[in-house]
């Protein structure tokens, strides 16, 4: 009895000693917390360091989609590069799991640490592919999908790519 | 006083103990911020003070609803029982030397009476809102207040017994040498923790327990009704801390400063530790705090009684 009672008094003295520690509390609109660059927040579609758009619109990213909000169409230059006629994000129904991004072979789609995208209509929170764009090339500086893989574009014919060897014709005796 | 001033002096009492019961919403939230390392409400007007106008407004303007099974007319009358009850008790509380409503030669007992009229509003608020969560905690505030109020009289005998007196006024007086809380340690302990049972307020919030019973007795409480239940508990608060401070802690008496500062100071002073109490103190199991009540403070009273009297006899021979 007497031991439980210590116990409380102790609890008192503890709480007490916590009049001298500071607040935990991040005063959030006045004081932002920091947000690592991986942060998982509002999607952006980049662009590689040519400045062409990454995105091949395979739909990879809105078959790894949970909740279904990516939705696109594939459609095809004159040069043979793959572009989305159209690329639509429903952010009212996103949950920022970062599925899209690891789906994506080109680091075409890509969570930025930016999430304060509060609206007053629904309808607002529909993202279209001009509002995802951006002209940088987000968190991979480097990479071009079109250096590295083996498809054929105007300019780049097969086996031109990074590390790729010139495609042999299976067909011919020659050595 | 003369008569005007009694009644003028009464109704600056209840607008103080009002505004103080309104203020100590927002104090009390702040004072557990600063214990549990966060700001409280600090957003509205100087460090926040303006939340109370905030909650005010929010309440008045709720939509004043009586559900359709409730008993209406109790269901209405209980909130108002227990902030009439407890500002009653405000009378008897002594300022200052010549700072109060009434000084009658029972204003102990009737301090008493009012905290227990006070237990009414609680069950019959729990009865008439034919809700079983409401109903369980009127039941579970019914079997407290029976169990603390046995020894919060009898913590109080020890007082008596020194001053020879049951008023207010004579209990202060009797305190200039010494304060209660020094020969009468015991009963100060046993009080304190019978005030806060009787004012159900946070270790022993069992009637409105809200990990339990959702909100208690005032389930169905909305609005306005519901402010009054809280206006009610808040004023309990300050009226339990203005009679340990009355009786234990020689009331206005203190060098100096004016007396009713000495008061108010002391008070502030107790509220505070309450709230810590609040901050730190776990609920106990409900069948605890029965065994609490009756085995170990009723005994400890009922010793603290038997002490005082005799040592008050050997004294006296």
């Amino acid at each position: 009895m007497f031991k439980a009672l210590m116990s409380q008094v102790r609890t008192i003295w503890t709480i007490l000693q916590h009049s001298f520690t500071r607040a935990e509390t991040v005063q959030y609109p006045e004081q932002k917390p920091y947000l690592a660059p991986r942060y998982r927040g509002r999607i952006v579609l980049t662009k590689d360091p040519d400045g062409e758009e990454r995105c091949v619109a395979c739909n990879l990213c809105a078959v790894a989609c949970p909740v279904d909000c990516i939705a696109l169409q594939q459609g095809v230059k004159e040069d043979g590069r793959w572009y989305p006629e159209f690329f639509r994000i429903n952010f009212s129904r996103c949950i920022m799991c970062g599925m899209c991004e690891e789906a994506c072979p080109t680091n075409a789609i890509q969570l930025t640490p930016d999430f304060e995208m509060c609206e007053y209509n629904r309808s607002s929170m529909v993202y279209e592919k001009e509002h995802l764009q951006i002209e940088g090339t987000g968190k991979y500086h480097d990479y071009n999908f079109y250096r590295v893989a083996g498809l054929a574009i105007t300019g780049k014919d097969k086996g031109q790519a990074e590390n790729e060897a010139t495609p042999i014709d299976v067909k011919s005796l020659l050595p | 006083m003369t008569e005007l001033g009694t009644i003028s002096f009464g109704l600056l009492i209840i607008f103080a103990a009002v505004g103080g019961a309104a203020v100590l919403t927002w104090f009390e939230r702040r004072l557990l911020g600063v214990w549990q390392d966060r700001y409280g409400p600090n957003r509205l007007g100087p460090f926040g003070v303006l939340q109370v106008a905030a909650d005010m407004l929010k309440l008045l303007t709720k939509h004043d609803w009586v559900p359709p099974f409730a008993d209406r007319l109790v269901f209405v009358f209980a909130p108002t029982a227990i902030v009439v009850a407890m500002l009653l008790g405000f009378a008897v509380v002594p300022f200052g030397p010549d700072l109060y409503v009434l000084d009658i030669n029972i204003g102990l007992l009737f301090f008493l009476g009012m905290t227990s009229l006070a237990v009414y509003s609680v069950l019959l608020g729990g009865l008439a809102s034919n809700n079983k969560y409401a109903l369980l905690g009127g039941l579970r505030s019914a079997a407290q207040m029976v169990s603390y109020e046995v020894f919060m009289g009898l913590s109080l005998m020890g007082v008596v017994m020194l001053t020879g007196s049951f008023s207010m006024r004579d209990i202060v007086e009797a305190q200039r040498d010494v304060w209660y809380c020094v020969p009468q340690v015991l009963g100060l302990f046993t009080f304190m923790i019978a005030g806060i049972a009787e004012s159900h307020r946070l270790p022993f919030d069992l009637p409105e327990a809200e990990h339990e019973l959702t909100a208690g007795f005032h389930t169905e409480y909305g609005g306005m009704k519901f402010a009054m239940f809280m206006l009610g508990e808040y004023l309990g608060l300050i009226l339990i801390c203005c009679m340990i401070t009355t009786l234990f802690f020689g009331g206005w008496l203190g060098p100096v400063l004016p007396p009713v500062v000495w008061f108010c100071l002391k008070v502030f002073a107790l509220i505070c530790f309450f709230v810590l109490l609040r901050a730190a103190i776990p609920r106990p199991r409900y069948d605890q705090l029965m065994s609490l009540g009756w085995k170990i403070m009723l005994p400890l009273t009922l010793f603290n009684l038997l002490l005082t009297g005799a040592i008050a006899l050997w004294m006296e021979g």
